[in-house]
């Protein structure tokens, strides 16, 4: 068995295991955060939820995959067709590939590659290719002004984004996430990990993934009250189905990735006995639902930003923060000579 | 052979790519092809080993000028049909363009391929792969060799922005403008106060 995985063909077939192994989960998880989205705003609006289909309403989230399925696709007449089909192919496929440097154990990654970071940075700041080329694609204006909004929205909010995860590289001296979670492992535990000395750096950085995703109270590209849906007005059935799944799974990706930079990845938060039971995976997979917890709740709580106070949040205040962050961080490291070494 | 394979797959891509910008009829399509070509050239870089730059072409190519590219591209009105029409007009200054870029890489690629000496005698050659990665060893030229270097590219680029904000400033008269510290520093005029039953204020 073996030797069959250490021919070109077993290591494919490996590959495309392992890849089922980690797909599986996370659409899973897309499935159950659409249904814990819903129980949750419930609960807040002290409602019960989805509680008809199966028990407590489990079911719920396979029959709505199961009605968008057997739904028609429209495309709708002028628009570019292959741009149309495109679009939502882009957001679900660049929402999964995210995954492969995600380390869920020490050693248990698909692809630990040096510039992990670098790589989780790159593709999400390319998930606005989606919403942009179905705006411009639909041939509808509801849809082009979600699009343009949307495009102007995110291209703001990572610019804070890289220079928050450059605060925190400052402390790590390497781009590998392996080595980011490794530098929060320590005798303190969960005062060990990034967000305590980096405090204000995380909250910069989950507000602006709330912001990179497009949700609420950052959901300017399809709000509902002006641009009836936004970018996905044109959207149905599969096609529909498809931007929503990469919503979902982008959600859980960045609370992924403020689970590995500030949250301690795979550590448990105490270095004793009843936390060390729980495998690495489970540890993150809970921090990563406790972080995906805020999302839901801040959608329940707040109401929407109107767009100049959006680019005010991320142009006027985050950048500049975050910029000062990066300066302070750097000299405080080289003056009380603390820099990490290379490894 | 795979790397032989990839090479060829992704260079052939960029190249076709390449040709669509220049040939796709829909401004919108050109820059989408354009965006293809820098993703394969991405791939080149990392079948080089050179993984911190390809990274970093999606991130600041792909993830950020191209956006903006799009951007305005989606939004301008342009009329197709004019645009064909200055084409030959044009052709012989990109024609030049492309010719001297031709020469020059003729030049380096034929150097290097008749005295293999000269790959050495670059002012700071890289290390290897396998014993710095290039993340750190970037980071040593730039930021130790040539600091200056790199400050005054970063102050070109800085007289560039300013220069485009000086050019797009305009002081409008009469426009109303939210100002969130004087709204928080305001102190409301409504109060809350003890009503006696049956009684008013």
């Amino acid at each position: 068995m073996a030797e069959f995985f250490a021919t070109p063909v077993g290591q494919l077939l490996w590959i495309t295991l392992a890849i089922l192994a980690i797909v599986t989960p996370v659409l899973l998880g897309v499935a159950y955060l659409t249904y814990a989205e819903r129980k949750v705003i419930g609960a807040v609006h002290r409602r019960k939820g989805p509680n008809v289909v199966g028990p407590f309403g489990l079911l719920q989230p396979i029959a709505d995959g199961v009605k968008l399925f057997l739904k028609e696709t429209v495309v709708p007449t002028g628009s570019s067709r292959v741009a149309f089909i495109l679009a939502p192919m882009i957001t679900f496929i660049l929402s999964l590939i995210a995954w492969a440097v995600i380390p869920f154990d020490e050693g248990l990654v698909l692809a630990d590659i040096n510039v992990g970071v670098l790589y989780l940075f790159a593709v999400s700041s390319l998930g606005v290719y989606g919403i942009l080329m179905a705006g411009w694609a639909s041939n509808s204006r509801y849809a082009f002004l979600g699009g343009l909004r949307s495009a102007a929205q995110m291209v703001s909010y990572e610019v804070s984004m890289g220079f928050v995860i450059i605060t925190v590289l400052l402390l790590v001296g390497s781009l590998n996430l392996s080595d980011v979670v490794m530098a929060q492992k320590g005798d303190w535990g969960l005062f060990n990990w990034h967000f305590l000395p980096l405090f204000p750096m995380f909250v910069i950085f989950f507000v602006s993934t709330v912001a990179e995703t497009n949700r609420h109270p950052f959901d300017l590209p399809e709000a509902e009250a002006e641009l009836v849906s936004g970018f996905n007005v044109e959207y149905s059935a599969m096609t529909f189905a498809m931007f929503f799944l990469g919503e979902y799974a982008n959600m859980i990706l960045m609370a992924a990735m403020t689970s590995v930079l500030f949250l301690g990845g795979w550590l448990p938060p105490f270095d004793v006995a009843p936390f060390t039971w729980l495998p690495g995976p489970i540890w993150l997979a809970l921090k990563i639902c406790f972080v995906l917890f805020f999302f839901l709740w801040i959608r329940a709580t707040f109401p929407r930003y109107r767009y100049d106070q959006l680019m005010r949040l991320g142009w006027k205040i985050f950048l500049p923060a975050s910029l000062a962050a990066v300066v302070i961080v750097a000299g405080v490291l080289v003056a009380f000579d603390m820099v990490p070494q290379a490894s | 052979m795979i790397q032989g394979l990839a090479f060829y797959l992704f260079a052939g891509i960029a190249v076709l790519s390449g040709v669509m910008v220049i040939s796709s009829r829909n401004p919108v399509h050109a820059v989408l092809f354009l965006i293809l070509a820098f993703f394969n050239s991405a791939a080149l870089f990392l079948l080089l080993g050179a993984e911190f730059l390809a990274m970093i072409l999606v991130v600041v190519y792909v993830g950020a000028v191209a956006v903006l590219f799009l951007f305005v591209v989606m939004m301008l009105d342009v009329n197709f049909a004019e645009m064909r029409a200055g084409f030959l007009n044009y052709l012989p200054i990109g024609g030049a363009i492309g010719l001297v870029l031709l020469a020059e890489l003729l030049v380096i690629v034929g150097g290097a391929r008749l005295v293999p000496d000269t790959l050495a005698t670059g002012a700071a050659p890289m290390p290897a792969v396998d014993v710095v990665h290039n993340t750190r060893a970037l980071g040593g030229l730039i930021y130790t060799d040539y600091i200056y270097l790199f400050q005054a590219a970063g102050l070109v680029l800085l007289v560039a922005m300013v220069g485009a904000i000086v050019l797009t400033l305009r002081r409008r008269p009469g426009v109303k403008k939210q100002r969130i510290e004087q709204q928080i520093a305001r102190r409301s005029k409504i109060e809350a106060r003890d009503m006696p039953t049956g009684g008013g204020i």
